[in-house]
């Protein structure tokens, strides 16, 4: 702590050419134009290296898991250089009270200085005693980190949406950090969000100091902006009606549209057909499965992965709105096939009856 | 009855068993309304369901050989914003309209408005009473459903335009961005407008199967006249003068 990530760069032994690539690096991932490398250059030479919390709550890790498989910048200097991680469970060396002193001293050392990234929901049933650190709630420990906290960062779908804690029926009633904090916070969605995308948030707060342009569910819009649909390299496939009609078929190895399998590209906002997974080797398309849509809120609860329409309430797990409205219509047009027969067969009374009225008129 | 008694014992002129009158109930603008509805509604549910469930249409080895998705899809646009433009249009003119096309014809506000849908209930449902007065406008049951079609109307407007602003940038559907995290994403959007598509769908078979039957029982030419506005009323033989059939549809 108290040291620029360049002063700290220079005491490990790199480079100043080396601590360049890494600023441009982290410039091209932040989103920033070729101009804005000079920002970074300056801001990583001078600011001191900010305190981190990373908090995990009620999650899988899976977005740890996926941050330290960033590409760009490099995973190492990432975690050692540009962040001062001073407390993670799942990465820091101490423990127990040595752990918790930890988080106490960051906390009140860089008042109003340091990040805090969540990682997890928040149960609230009961008191919050589903997830207790410490003896401590995960409720009330987010409340005592984020009161002082520069910026909030909630990692994954867990912490932005609930994702699958927050699940119906929701047994622990698992709420979205930004339901908890006052503080405006960076959502990150993504069951996990992508490493350089998570990267990029860090890098953006860090080098700006402030927290970059949210879209109405609190989503940086650099990532979040555009639908995997629109981006997606299958696209043209979709205007064109080439679909895959089941898994393995010629259409699937061919690459057509996988949008009749299920694919929730269309309904899903997020930036996997652009930046690509696992050092841009692949994407969950690009490998031939469709899009889960884990990135948006409550997917859990939005029908079948492998089919695109939601279950419909009480007809069993195989009946979409579409079957249901198959059987109203065709009951429908039975019913007045029945009419229709009915009127037909009483039609010789209907005639003789509006003869018998106007017999009666005269 | 043979034919010949009746005329015989016809208290009007022309011998026949009763007067009727020529009434302009469907005004230009009504009967537009009616048919622009009617072909982009067909449209909208043909290509909303295919949008849904895209069928093997065509077969090209390259995407870039056709397009056919992608015009089912304009299509699908293109009629959405004729419908809306179409249905305001009709709202407006509720209000400038005579007194068939009046807004006040769509609520049972009145009593005898009150009485008439039980009446047409008798008449479609049960077919207990085969025919009587019916207003010749829009009956007051019909003119109340329509009512629940145009909320019905506002509902797959608002929800189609919010599933379109994900990718236009038109001030239209960007008004309606607010709704998708309002009903709880895209997916459940999208649900809701599937579900409605089967509204119409059934609509349209009761409303074009209760119109012929109307047609049939009220015997003053429902069906010709949103072709060309006349429907028949018939004139009680005491006041062949007074209107009549305007019951439920005060001016």
């Amino acid at each position: 702590m108290g040291q620029s990530i360049w002063e700290s760069m220079e005491k490990k032994g790199y480079s100043r050419r080396q601590f360049l690539q890494f600023c441009t690096a982290a410039a091209a991932a932040a989103g920033f134009a070729k101009s804005g490398v000079a920002q970074v250059v300056s801001a990583f030479e001078k600011k001191e290296k900010p305190a981190v919390l990373w908090m995990h709550f009620q999650e899988c890790t899976c977005c740890s898991e996926s941050f330290i498989r960033a590409s760009h910048p490099i995973v190492a200097d990432a975690l050692l250089d540009v962040l001062s991680l001073n407390y993670s469970e799942t990465l820091m060396a101490a423990s127990g009270f040595q752990a918790e002193k930890s988080l106490q001293d960051t906390i009140k050392n860089n008042k109003g200085k340091y990040i805090v990234l969540v990682e997890g929901a928040v149960p609230t049933k009961d008191g919050g005693v589903y997830c207790m650190i410490g003896g401590k709630t995960a409720e009330s420990i987010l409340q005592e980190v984020s009161k002082d906290a520069a910026a909030i960062v909630a990692w994954g779908s867990c912490a932005s949406n609930g994702c699958v804690q927050a699940a119906k029926p929701n047994p622990t009633q698992a709420t979205p950090i930004h339901k908890l904090v006052n503080k405006p916070v960076i959502n990150v969605p993504g069951c996990p969000p992508i490493a350089d995308v998570m990267m990029a948030v860090v890098t953006h707060v860090l080098v700006l100091g402030q927290i970059p342009a949210l879209d109405n569910l609190g989503r940086p819009k650099e990532f979040y902006g555009r639908r995997v649909h629109d981006t997606c390299y299958r696209r043209p496939n979709y205007d064109a009606g080439l679909f895959v009609e089941s898994w393995d078929d010629e259409n699937a190895r061919k690459g057509f549209c996988l949008y009749k399998m299920g694919c929730k590209g269309p309904v899903t906002y997020n930036a996997c057909s652009v930046v690509g997974w696992n050092e841009g080797t692949s994407s969950p398309i690009r490998s031939g499965h469709g899009c889960i849509g884990c990135s948006e809120e409550g997917f859990w609860d939005q029908g079948p992965i492998y089919a695109h329409l939601a279950t419909f309430p009480g007809f069993g797990i195989e009946s979409t709105a579409d079957t249901v409205g198959t059987i109203v219509a065709a009951t429908t047009l039975a019913g007045v096939a029945a009419h229709a027969v009915v009127t037909n067969v009483r039609k010789h009374k209907v005639i003789a009856e509006v003869h018998a009225e106007e017999k009666k008129e005269q | 009855m043979s034919t010949t008694e009746i005329v015989g014992k016809s208290k009007f002129g022309n011998g026949h068993p009763a007067d009727y009158r020529r009434v302009y109930v469907w005004e230009m603008p009504v009967r537009a309304y009616h048919w622009i509805n009617a072909i982009v509604l067909v449209v909208l549910c043909v290509t909303g369901y295919l949008i849904g469930t895209p069928i093997r249409a065509f077969y090209a080895s390259e995407a870039y050989q056709q397009y056919w998705f992608g015009w089912v899809r304009f299509l699908h646009f293109l009629c959405a914003y004729i419908y809306v433009f179409n249905f305001l249009a009709r709202l407006y003119w509720g209000f400038v309209g005579n007194r068939y096309a009046k807004w006040n014809n769509f609520f049972p506000i009145t009593k005898s408005q009150r009485e008439e849908i039980m009446d047409v209930l008798k008449t479609d449902v049960f077919q207990t009473k085969l025919h009587g007065a019916i207003s010749t406008g829009h009956n007051a049951l019909a003119a109340f459903i329509y009512f629940f079609t145009f909320l019905a109307f506002c509902a797959q407007s608002i929800t189609g335009f919010a599933l379109y602003s994900s990718m236009s940038n038109s001030w239209i559907p960007r008004m309606f961005t607010w709704i998708v995290p309002l009903m709880g994403g895209e997916m459940s959007v999208r649900y809701w407008h599937h579900l409605f598509l089967w509204f119409f769908v059934v609509f349209i078979v009761v409303h074009v199967y209760l119109a012929f039957y109307h047609d049939y029982i009220e015997g003053r030419g429902t069906i010709s006249s949103i072709v060309g506005g006349w429907k028949f009323d018939k004139m009680p033989e005491a006041q062949g003068t007074k209107e009549r059939g305007s019951k439920g549809t005060k001016a």
